[in-house]
C-alpha cells in the first residue's frame, strides 16, 4: 500500500530543522582573554540570502555538522546586508570547536529564530536606554546599529555598557565611533581602575543609577548576567521606571529552537519561540527557571 | 460512517491481506515471561489482545528513536561536505493494529506541538491506526479522567469492538476505508449497527462520558499558585529521576538532537529525552535552571497538566497508566491530579 491517501494535507512542509550552508568569512578576536570571537558568516546559497530577514534580538542556531548546534544571538543588524555576525563565547563542546575553525570553513545557520526586540512597534518613538554587561552586548549591538540606521524613529538613545576590564569590552572600535556621535549618549565603564583607562569606573548598576534618563516615554533594554540585572533594577525603579518598560533577553539550553523539543521552557513559555525577549513584567509572572 | 461486521476469521484475513503490502505491527506476548509489547506481524503470527496497554506506547512508531533529521558527508574532499540534507522519505503505509483508545488519542495530542514538524507529519500521514476498544479497565487505567473513553475513537482510522462473538469495525477515515477494501472481507453491519453498538456499551457498564476531564478546571487555575503548591516536595521526595515515566509515556514528546559521524558519513538524529534528567537543562556555563529533583518532577507534571492545556487545550495525558505501572517508587499521577485540583 504505497499510494497516497486523501488524508494527506501537504507534502511540502517547510523543514525548519535543516540549516542553511554558510561559510565563515572573517573572524575577529574580541577580548583580551581570547574567549570571545566575532564570526562573520556569509550564506552560500543566493536563495537563502534573499530569504534571510531578521529582527534585532533574534538568534540563530549555528550548526557544526558532527558536533551539534548552539543558539547564538545575532550581533548584526538587518541593515548590514550580506553578512551575519555572531559573537561567541567559548564555553561548551560546539563553541570550542567553532573557536578552532578558520576563515573559509563551512558551517550551517538555522534561523532566524525567536521574537526579537519590538524595534518597529513598541519601541518606535521612544527614548531608548540600552544597558549591557559583559558579552551580553551582542544582540543589543544589533539593536543599536538598527536604531542608528533608522535614527528618526527613536528619541534620545543612551547606552550604558560595562565589562570587567578594558580588554574585555566587545566592539571596541565601534564604541569609540559611537562615543563621537552627537545623536547618542554612550557610557562605557569597567569594574575597577586599570592602567591606561581614563573612562568610567564602576559596576553597571551604579553607573545606571547616575546616568539613567527619565522613564518618561522611554524603554530600557537590559542584557547581562542575572546579578547585574538584579542590581540595575532598584536604581531605575527609584526614578520611576516600571517593569513593563524594561525588556530582557533570556537564555536557556535549546535544541530545536522551534518550541517543540521541550528543553528551554520557563514554565509555560519557550524561550526559543515565545522569547528570547520578554518584558520584565512578563518575566516576573513566570517561574524562575532560567 | 460505515460499520462492518466481522467474524474472527475475517479479522485474520484482514491482517493477512494487509501484511502482503504493508508492515503491520500489533501487540504480542513474547516467549519470555509475560512481556507484552509491539512486534511486527508475519503470516501466522497474530496479535494477542490482553486487557490494557502493551508495555511501550505507540510513540515508538510516530516518533521513533533515533530519527534521522539530516545526513551529511564528512569527507573533506567532498565539495558538499558538511551540508546537511534531510533524508528522502518513502510514502509507505505502516499499519498499527490493536491500538487502545488511549494510545490512539496520544497521537492526536502529540500532533498539536508537532503541527509544523515535517517528520512527525510525514509519519502521521503514512501510518494507519486500527484500534480495539477496551472491554476491561485495569487498575491503572484512568482515561475517563483525562478527556478520553475506553470506547473512544479519536486518532483511529478503524475502531473494532467485540460484540458477542463477532466484531464490529467502525470505518472512521478515508485511510480506514482503503484498509477495509484491502481486507477483502466483512459485511455491512446494517443501518442500526451504531445504536446497537452504543446499547451494548451501555449494557456492559462501560463509561460513556469523560466528565472528570480536569483540563477546563486546570486551565483556569493560577499558574504560580499551582507551581508554588506545598505538596511538590512530598511528591518528588521518593523520585529517582530514572525517567521511566517519560520514556513509557505516550504523550511525553520532548527530544534531544545529537550528531553522529562514522568515518566519512554523518547524520543528525533526534531521540527521546526526559525532563527528569539534570542534563536536560544544563547550560554550558554550568548553571542549571532545574538543578533540583523537585524542580524536574514539578516540571513534568506542570507541563502535562498546566502548561500544555494552557497552550493547546487538553491535558497532555491519556490515562494509559504506564507511568503508574512501571514507576519504581509508586508515584501516581492520579494523586497529583487530585492535589492540583484541590489548589
Amino acid at each position: 500500500m504505497t499510494k497516497q491517501t486523501a488524508d494527506n494535507p501537504n507534502n511540502q512542509m517547510v523543514n525548519s530543522y535543516t540549516p542553511f550552508p554558510a561559510r565563515i568569512d572573517d573572524i575577529l578576536v574580541e577580548t583580551e582573554d581570547g574567549n570571545l570571537k566575532t564570526f562573520r558568516i556569509v550564506l552560500e546559497n543566493q536563495k537563502d540570502i534573499s530569504k534571510w530577514n531578521h529582527v534585532p534580538g533574534q538568534f540563530a542556531m549555528l550548526s557544526l555538522a558532527g558536533r551539534g548546534e548552539i543558539p547564538i544571538g545575532i550581533a548584526s543588524s538587518p541593515t548590514e546586508k550580506g553578512r551575519i555576525l555572531f559573537t561567541v563565547n567559548r564555553a561548551g563542546v560546539v563553541t570550542k570547536a567553532l573557536h578552532q575553525m578558520e576563515t573559509g570553513s563551512r558551517i550551517g545557520v538555522r534561523g532566524p529564530l525567536g521574537n526579537g526586540f519590538p524595534v518597529d512597534s513598541d519601541l518606535k518613538g521612544k527614548n531608548i536606554v540600552i544597558i549591557a554587561g559583559g558579552f551580553a552586548f551582542t544582540t543589543l549591538r544589533a539593536t543599536l546599529v538598527y536604531m542608528l540606521a533608522n535614527r528618526d524613529n527613536y528619541g534620545k538613545i543612551t547606552v550604558i555598557y560595562g565589562a570587567r576590564t578594558p580588554g574585555m569590552l566587545l566592539y571596541r572600535d565601534e564604541l569609540k565611533e559611537w562615543a563621537g556621535r552627537n545623536d547618542l549618549e554612550v557610557h562605557v565603564t569597567i569594574d575597577s581602575e586599570a592602567p591606561g583607562w581614563d573612562g568610567l569606573v564602576g559596576f553597571v548598576p551604579t553607573i545606571a543609577g547616575e546616568v539613567a534618563p527619565s522613564p518618561e516615554n522611554a524603554a530600557a533594554l537590559i542584557c547581562g548576567p542575572p546579578i547585574m540585572i538584579k542590581f540595575t533594577m532598584p536604581p531605575l525603579e527609584k526614578i520611576g521606571w516600571t517593569d513593563d518598560q524594561v525588556y530582557l533577553s533570556l537564555e536557556n539550553r535549546m535544541k530545536c529552537g522551534l518550541g517543540v523539543c521541550g528543553h528551554c521552557n520557563v514554565g509555560p513559555v519557550y524561550v526559543c519561540k515565545d522569547g528570547p525577549v520578554f518584558t520584565r513584567e512578563q518575566v516576573q509572572r513566570l517561574p524562575v527557571e532560567f | 460512517m460505515k460499520i462492518l461486521k466481522l467474524e474472527k476469521s475475517d479479522l485474520d484475513k484482514w491482517l493477512a491481506e494487509w501484511m502482503k503490502s504493508s508492515p503491520v505491527y500489533a501487540p504480542v506476548q513474547s516467549g519470555f515471561g509475560s512481556f507484552y509489547d509491539w512486534a511486527r506481524l508475519e503470516q501466522g503470527r497474530m496479535p494477542e489482545l490482553l486487557p490494557g496497554v502493551p508495555k511501550s506506547s505507540i510513540k515508538t512508531f510516530l516518533f521513533p528513536q533515533p530519527e534521522t533529521l539530516e545526513e551529511f558527508s564528512a569527507d573533506p574532499a567532498d565539495p558538499s561536505a558538511f551540508i546537511l540534507k534531510a533524508p528522502k522519505t518513502a510514502e509507505q503505509l505502516t499499519i498499527i493494529a490493536g491500538v487502545r483508545p488511549c494510545d490512539a488519542r496520544s497521537v492526536s495530542l502529540n500532533a498539536l506541538p508537532y503541527a509544523k514538524d515535517p517528520y512527525y507529519s510525514n509519519r502521521l500521514r503514512n501510518t494507519a491506526l486500527v484500534g480495539f476498544t477496551c472491554e476491561t479497565q485495569c487498575s491503572t487505567c484512568f482515561c475517563t479522567r483525562t478527556g478520553g473513553l475506553p470506547t473512544g475513537t479519536e486518532g483511529l482510522d478503524i475502531a473494532i469492538t467485540r460484540m458477542d462473538n463477532t466484531f464490529l469495525a467502525e470505518i472512521l477515515t478515508q485511510k480506514g476505508e482503503l484498509l477495509a477494501e484491502a481486507g477483502r472481507t466483512g459485511t455491512d453491519a446494517g443501518g442500526d449497527a451504531l445504536s446497537r453498538l452504543e446499547q451494548s456499551r451501555k449494557n456492559s457498564g462501560s463509561p460513556v462520558s469523560s466528565a472528570d476531564d480536569p483540563a477546563p478546571i486546570l486551565r483556569e487555575k493560577d499558574l504560580m499558585a499551582l507551581y508554588q503548591a506545598p505538596f511538590w516536595q512530598e511528591i518528588a521526595e521518593p523520585c529517582l529521576n530514572c525517567g521511566a515515566c517519560t520514556f513509557l509515556c505516550p504523550t511525553c514528546y520532548c527530544f534531544d538532537i545529537q550528531d553522529e559521524v562514522i568515518r566519512d558519513r554523518g547524520r543528525r538524529i533526534r531521540y527521546w529525552d526526559s525532563c527528569m534528567f539534570p542534563l536536560f537543562t544544563l547550560h554550558a556555563s554550568g548553571h542549571n535552571p532545574r538543578g533540583l529533583k523537585l524542580q524536574r518532577v514539578r516540571n513534568r507534571f506542570m507541563h502535562k497538566l498546566k502548561y500544555f492545556p494552557e497552550r493547546f487545550g487538553p491535558i497532555s495525558c491519556v490515562g494509559c497508566g504506564r507511568c503508574i505501572r512501571e514507576c519504581p517508587v509508586n508515584i501516581d499521577i492520579r494523586e497529583v491530579y487530585t492535589d492540583l485540583l484541590a489548589i
